[in-house]
């Protein structure tokens, strides 16, 4: 295998690769629990909002953002700020609804799903559905319900991953004191 | 010692973390002679110094241990009123500690649950549109600092009035609550916080503050 040279790597920070290996674990664990590929899709959804409530105060605590007043200002903070931060890439946001409520963040290179491809047994997995349970679960406690879903999937055949997240509405009787 | 205290309220108006640091104690243990010069009566199930004042001992202090014996309450250890032994000349001479009444744990739920509301009051109030909550509130003994972050979760510390910095201090408190609290799968959001590390942290970060005088953020 040709891989760079790792003598010179900062100790606390982890390997790219033991990231794809252990979301990769993760998934086939739970394929073997729970064998059907939409609960599982369920169960990364789920996981990925448990982690999102958590994300979205050290996101805000290491950007030092301010509270969003438009749907394109959180497509452009999720995009170039949080995944920056977390995953260190930078999808592109676009494919706008008309009415300014739905966006697409297209990821090219994705770390999630370096080397995996997906067997015909399992054609109905989203894969990468704990990015959307991330998005769900962050904006919420931020006090904006989402839903979020992949429209494209490099494991499927397409080129890039693609993902869709719709604003349904603000969680107003949630909302902390002077934010309205 | 700059900082005095660090309060963590969570999204519903509940106290979740309180840690004192240093905060000035007024303990004086004097001996008297019978008959006692002071007055003391029993406020809120404690024994307290009505009226009389001297050598550093004031009105307000309660009585806090007798003969070396800590006092719980109106009662000590063993059971006999404070107010009795205080009473019966056979005691004395006698070596009385008094003290400022420190907070129990219950009274600081409460007045962080007041402050909450109060913090809401304090945005109502306000003539223009759009106002935060309370930031700062001030006393002539300390600053009362407020950090709401997006999520609804505030940050308080209680400050010398003189303290520089402590919105810097609050932002640290706030990533060192986003790295040991909440990423620890074990702890539950809006609940008391009991993580170790986070305890450590918040005291390592208050000895820096104490130490460079401005936190290095």
């Amino acid at each position: 295998m040709s891989r760079p040279n790792v003598k010179g790597l900062d100790p606390k920070k982890v390997s790219g690769e033991l990231f794809t290996l252990t979301y990769g674990a993760i998934v086939a664990q739970l394929l073997k629990d729970y064998e059907s590929d939409e609960e599982v899709n369920k169960q990364l959804d789920r996981m990925g909002y448990n982690i999102g409530v958590r994300l979205i105060e050290d996101f805000l605590a290491r950007s030092g953002i301010s509270r969003c007043n438009d749907f394109r200002e959180t497509s452009d903070a999720i995009a170039k700020i949080g995944f920056k931060m977390f995953l260190g890439i930078t999808p592109s946001v676009s494919n706008w609804s008309p009415a300014g409520d739905e966006f697409s963040l297209q990821i090219e290179s994705n770390p999630l799903v370096d080397f995996v491809e997906l067997p015909d047994s399992h054609s109905n997995l989203s894969y990468c559905n704990i990015l959307c349970g991330v998005i769900r679960g962050a904006l919420e406690m931020v006090h904006m319900e989402v839903t979020s879903w992949i429209v494209q999937d490099v494991l499927k055949g397409d080129s890039i991953t693609e993902l869709r997240v719709r604003f349904i509405r603000r969680l107003e009787d949630a909302l902390p004191v002077g934010e309205d | 010692m700059t900082l005095f205290a660090v309060y963590v309220v969570n999204r519903a108006g509940g106290l979740i973390y309180q840690y004192d640091n240093n905060l000035p104690r007024t303990d004086v243990e004097k001996t008297f002679s019978y008959p006692l010069e002071l007055v003391l009566k029993p406020q809120d199930n404690k024994i307290g110094v009505v009226f009389g004042q001297r050598d550093g001992i004031k009105v307000g202090h309660v009585v806090q241990a007798v003969n070396g014996v800590p006092v719980n309450g109106t009662l000590l250890e063993d059971g006999q009123e404070v107010l009795d032994i205080v009473s019966n000349e056979a005691n004395y001479p006698i070596a009385i500690k008094f003290g400022r009444p420190k907070l129990r744990t219950n009274e600081k739920i409460m007045l962080a649950s007041m402050f909450h509301s109060l913090f809401v009051i304090g945005s109502q109030l306000s003539p223009e549109p759009q106002s935060s909550g309370i930031e700062v509130l001030e006393t002539d003994a300390f600053k009362l600092h407020c950090f709401q972050t997006l999520t609804g979760i505030k940050f308080m510390v209680l400050a010398d009035p003189k303290a520089p910095a402590v919105d810097a201090f609050l932002k640290k408190v706030h990533e060192i609550y986003a790295d040991f609290a909440l990423k620890n799968p074990f702890y539950s959001i809006d609940m008391p916080i009991r993580c170790e590390l986070f305890d450590t942290n918040i005291q390592a970060c208050l000895e820096q503050a104490e130490k460079t005088g401005i936190t290095n953020v």
